[in-house]
């Protein structure tokens, strides 16, 4: 094709003249528009290359061998008889890999491997490589281990009064090796604001843990080629961390490692960190020379874990006759696992993250993070705050029921505002979340249905915020979080290098449109190359919300310098000013003459002739010194946060139990929707999750410390039919910080999902189910209890005249 | 992923093959339908056949028709062709109904009515990996000798879970099983027994062919209740399946109530003859027999859900499936 052709093509699909001028009307072309994701067609088309599609010349398949016990000590591992099977061409041990890792460097307390004990049922003791799945298995059977299995702990309090066999040798000694981390904050001087408080409630909630059920299994792929050069292929959501790790267990240099993370089919938090498979398949590479897959069984996902932390709350909060919060006071016993996993964080989130967006004039917490020999807990989406939200947001809904307060007026009597600094010292900037009870309130008819609708149907409301990144790196650094570079084609095509990490979110997508929005170059001229370590400058990963507002800052930046740049140059062959040439639509052109125009890809040309190869880099670090100076107040602090408020209304069947969720109003703000169906599309996700495990999901374990049911059909995720109607309601707050003022949209929502719901019970039948998940049996059983406190004159008939009793009591 | 073991597997065209191939491999094969059971069993090695017998493309065993004054459903027609055949949705609603509420729709697609009579029974101890099984300790209903879900127990107490069987049982249904041996038939309420390793009549190398059903007596009212977590995929934690036989407009002639999903055969309730027979079906008929089914329902933990809950919805359960065909037949009217 002639160069005269192709312009022409970009021609026909460039904007017209008239499309131009209503350009120029908006404040963006490409930002807040409904688009479809840059990689909606491949996914939904199949077409998507995963880690577990990609296939290797002389690939070999790995497995693992795993621990039966739940807690014992290795005291010899024979591994002759796997090695002499016909396809084996590795086996290794933990002593292969002796150096311990963990996501956080200060408290690295696994092995790729098990070393010298096994911590639960699922802990990896050695790994082999053959020709297929099959012949790996065959070669596990093989494998002879012998254990000296010893006391081991499933009840995080046992653990915690009678360490006779400490799961980890304690941080000092004499210190209770049971023990994880503890945290105990306090923010005014809460005992005696609780003693002057008008109104206490006091309650215990028990949040059972959760997992993530990623749709993707974990899967990884490693080759050693014969110039001693390491790649890795991960499903995982934080390629940096990673390499990092990878590089250090395995006594590489850093600079010859490479991961590469392919299409992510969901992570949710459950891949934020290093697993076992992906410092297994790098080490049997080395040893074999070839390349090496290993796939989780979906058991072995659940082994995995990461997920939510159990967590056991004692909450006390008071108030004044008018409902402000004088007091929070929160005393928390979590449930770790096996291991450390971000448990220093989630520690500190576990009572960090709760102080907003309710003004509360003092706040103590007293979080007790314990080792069991389960597997470990991490961070699930709303990492440490969602079983806090639960507690805290139910604690109000009862004082507005002591107060005689609707429960919505409550939470905007106490609401924080914006500009302004929470109990525990986060700087807050934007804060839409009054707005956000305005819009559910208004929406749900709240005012018609709260306490009016008939016995076993009910309303609820929550509140709740989040953070849009953390203002601190896990390891300690001065370098910026996220960086972009960027490559022009004279073609008109823009690639975006980053590291980010998509994992479904739409971090890809993001940075796409911001290109498109910058340069004016169509969706489709821009590839985004992410999240290779080898390519793409560093950016930290998909956690903690972090990556759009990050990398998005990032791209905006390195997107403007280029601007700039086309804009000068074609300024320069007009003969006018810079400022009056618009990039948009997939022209250059004269915002005073929309006529005097030129393809974009000559404008680029024009640029490159002008300055040389277009190109540029761009990063985002965090604002520091936004926190309070005490131990801890890093840990928590974001740049920006985001805040939700659902209302709930479900019907109660008093007869079951079951509770059947209607319908979920909830409101976001997430300071500017970049692409509101991506938005809406995390608020739904969210929802679903948290009313999920409200409703179903438990991660529960057997006497023996198995798990309960590590499969599909028996931990329960919810159906397509069981999945409740669900309306998103967009708020934009502007963030001052936020890439053209976008906040977090992918954890937030999800927090007042559980609270709401609990809520909404007790509107319908009166009974408040302070133990997850709300199950029938559970829910049937608080009935049962409330009836025959309602028979015995103890409680007023919920939302029933007395004529009305003769309702069935079931059950002796 | 989950891998299968090695075995071959046989696509035979007519019965007589098929039944000559589990004579032949005796001992080390299984015949298979739809698989939509077998399929994760073997992949949790609980069943390790070195020959499968398919039966898909065996002639014969298609088919819904009405012969002989009775309806006769091929064993291999998917649970889909059930739950919507005209001719099914006629005479056995309550059957229709039972079939659609199986799985999910892919499910049902793959899967036959033989093979749902045929369903292996379940339980928390039993449904898991080679892995798990091994790490607890195997259990009697398979590699090993006790049970978890009654300790000290001798006798496997894993569930019946199969939606189709407790209603046919109300039907008055019967299976024909064929051998190399001949063919006999027995009543679906006789084909189950009460041992959770093997709860059926059918013997190894027999294979269910086609369900009878006589034609219903008029004004037969039924109705199929299943309790699930959730609205799709999962298996009944308890179902109830009602037959009430009128003898006149508002006279009850005989009640038949089959509750499942909790022990390894349906139970078929006795001794409501004594409670409704003759008797206007009203409110206190109703407590009455609910009441009778709680009394001889009595759940064990083969599942991790409260026990005490689970039997408790027997009545409720049994109160709604007469709920149900008390509007069906004020629908009706």
């Amino acid at each position: 094709m002639k160069l005269e052709d192709l312009r022409d093509k970009q021609k026909e699909r460039a904007a017209s003249d008239e499309e131009l001028r209503q350009a120029l009307e908006r404040e963006f072309q490409v930002i807040g528009r409904r688009l479809r994701r840059t990689d909606g067609l491949s996914k939904s088309t199949g077409r998507t290359v995963y880690t577990d599609d990609i296939v290797l010349p002389g690939m070999l398949h790995g497995k693992i061998l795993r621990s039966p016990h739940p807690h014992a000590h290795i005291k010899s591992i024979d591994a002759s008889r796997a090695l002499a099977l016909d396809g084996v061409h590795a086996v290794i041990t933990g002593s292969d890999m002796p150096v311990p890792y963990g996501i956080l460097p200060w408290t690295r307390d696994e092995h790729a491997l098990c070393v010298d004990k096994v911590r639960y049922v699922g802990d990896g003791v050695a790994a082999v490589a053959a020709v297929d799945e099959e012949t790996a298995n065959r070669a596990l059977e093989l494998i002879e281990v012998e254990y000296e299995a010893v006391r081991h702990y499933l009840d995080p309090k046992e653990a915690l009064a009678d360490p006779e066999t400490p799961i980890h040798e304690p941080h000092k000694p004499g210190e209770n090796g049971n023990v994880s981390k503890r945290v105990h904050l306090e923010f005014g001087d809460v005992d005696r604001l609780m003693e002057g408080s008008e109104v206490v409630v006091e309650s215990e909630y028990y949040f059972e843990g959760t997992t993530h059920t990623a749709i993707e299994p974990h899967c990884a792929i490693g080759y050693y080629d014969a110039s001693g050069k390491l790649t890795v292929w991960s499903a995982t959501q934080v390629p940096h961390y990673l390499h990092r790790e990878l590089a250090r267990v395995l006594d590489l240099d850093v600079a010859r490692v490479r991961v590469i993370q392919p299409a992510v089919g969901g992570a949710f938090g459950g891949k934020s960190e290093p697993f076992d498979l992906e410092f297994c398949v790098a080490k049997l590479s080395m040893a074999t020379g070839r390349p090496v897959k290993i796939l989780y069984t979906r058991e072995e996902v659940f082994y995995a874990h990461r997920g939510r932390h159990p967590m056991l709350m004692r909450y006390r909060t008071g108030a004044d006759r008018s409902g402000r919060i004088k007091a929070v006071d929160a005393s928390t016993v979590m449930d770790g696992g096996a291991y450390s996993s971000f448990g220093l964080v989630t520690t500190y989130y576990s009572g960090q993250l709760v102080t907003m967006p309710y003004a509360m004039e003092s706040y103590r917490f007293d979080s007790t993070r314990v080792y069991t020999n389960k597997p470990c807990c991490g961070p699930k989406r709303g990492h440490g705050s969602v079983q806090p939200r639960f507690a805290i947001e139910v604690q109000l809904d009862r004082l507005a029921e002591a107060l005689g307060v609707d429960p919505i007026e409550l939470r905007r009597i106490n609401s924080l505002g914006s500009d302004t600094r929470s109990v525990n010292e986060f700087r807050v900037t934007s804060n839409g979340f009054l707005e956000c009870l305005e819009a559910v309130e208004a929406a749900s008819d709240w005012t018609n249905k709260y306490r009016r609708l008939p016995y076993g149907r009910g309303v609820g409301v929550a509140g709740s915020c989040y953070i849009s990144g953390t203002n601190y790196p896990i390891y300690p650094n001065e370098m910026p979080q996220s960086a972009v570079q960027l490559q022009v084609d004279r073609s008109g095509r823009v690639t975006v290098f980053c590291g980010a990490s998509e994992i479904g979110q739409g971090s890809d997508s993001a940075l796409a449109y911001i290109v498109a929005e910058e340069l004016g170059v169509p969706l489709d001229y821009i590839r985004v190359l992410s999240a290779d370590t080898d390519l793409t400058p560093v950016d930290l990963g998909a956690y903690s919300s972090r990556e759009t507002f990050m990398c998005g800052n990032a791209c905006i930046a390195a997107a403007r310098q280029i601007k700039e740049q086309v804009r000068q140059a074609v300024g320069e062959a007009w003969g006018c000013r810079s400022k009056q040439v618009a990039l948009a639509g997939g022209w250059a052109f004269d915002v005073r003459d929309t006529g005097q125009r030129l393809p974009i890809s000559e404008a680029f040309n024009l640029a490159e002739a002008r300055f040389g190869t277009l190109g540029a880099v761009g990063c985002y670090n965090t604002p520091k010194d936004i926190h309070g100076d005490y131990r801890g107040g890093t840990i928590g602090s974001s740049p920006a946060y985001s805040f939700t408020a659902h209302v709930v209304e479900l019907a109660v069947d008093p007869e079951t139990g079951f509770v059947e969720v209607e319908k979920i109003w909830i409101a976001h703000d997430c300071g500017r929707a970049l692409n509101p169906i991506l938005v809406e599309g995390q608020m739904e996700g969210s929802a679903y999750m948290g009313f999920a495990e409200a409703i179903l999901e438990e991660h529960i374990f057997k006497e023996s410390g198995l798990h309960n049911a590590p499969s599909l059909l028996d931990y329960k995720i919810p159906t397509s039919l069981d999945t409740p109607e669900m309306e998103s309601l967009i708020v934009e707050s502007l963030d001052p910080e936020g890439p053209y003022g976008a906040k977090e949209a992918g954890e937030g929502p999800l927090h007042p999902s559980i609270p709401a719901i609990a809520n909404a019970i007790y509107d319908a039948v009166g009974v408040r189910p302070d133990r997850l998940p709300f199950s029938p049996p559970r829910v049937w059983t608080a009935i049962q209890a409330r009836r025959v406190r309602e028979e015995a004159g103890e409680l007023v008939l919920w939302k029933r005249e007395p004529r009305e009793t003769a309702l069935p009591v079931t059950g002796d | 992923m989950l891998r299968l073991h090695p075995y071959r597997y046989h696509r035979p065209r007519e019965l007589a093959g098929a039944l000559e191939l589990l004579k032949v491999h005796a001992g080390n094969v299984m015949p298979i339908a739809g698989g939509t059971d077998l399929m994760p069993n073997m992949k949790h090695r609980l069943f390790t056949p070195g020959h499968l017998v398919s039966l898909k493309g065996v002639e014969g065993l298609y088919g819904i028709e009405e012969r002989d004054g009775e309806i006769w459903i091929g064993a291999c027609e998917s649970l889909t062709s059930v739950a919507s055949a005209p001719l099914v949705k006629r005479y056995y609603p309550s059957l229709a109904f039972a079939a659609s509420t199986i799985a999910n729709p892919m499910i049902r697609n793959q899967g036959t009515i033989g093979g749902n009579l045929c369903l292996d029974t379940r339980c928390t101890y039993y449904n898991q990996t080679h892995f798990w099984r091994q790490a607890l300790g195997f259990c009697l209903k398979r590699d090993g000798d006790v049970c978890h879900v009654v300790k000290g127990g001798t006798r496997c107490v894993a569930a019946h879970s199969a939606d189709t069987p407790p209603v046919l049982i109300t039907l008055g249904a019967s299976a024909d099983l064929a051998s190399t041996e001949g063919t006999r038939t027995i009543g679906v309420e006789e084909f189950f027994t009460a041992d959770g390793v093997w709860n059926t009549a059918r013997k190894p190398h027999e294979v269910v062919t086609r369900v009878r059903l006589p034609k219903p007596p008029a004004g037969l009212r039924t109705s199929y209740q299943k309790l699930r977590e959730r609205k799709s995929v999962d298996f009944p934690i308890l179902s109830v399946a009602l037959a009430v036989a009128m003898a006149d407009t508002d006279t009850v002639a005989s009640i038949s109530l089959v509750v499942s999903g909790l022990g390894a055969k349906p139970r078929t309730i006795g001794q409501l003859d004594d409670i409704a027979a003759g008797r206007q079906l009203d409110a206190g008929i109703i407590e009455a027999v609910a009441e009778q089914a709680y009394r001889q329902c009595h759940p064990l933990a083969n599942i991790i859900v409260d026990s005490d809950w689970r039997r408790a919805m027997v009545r409720v359960y049994v109160r709604r499936a007469f709920r149900d065909i008390q509007s069906k037949s004020e629908a009706a009217a």
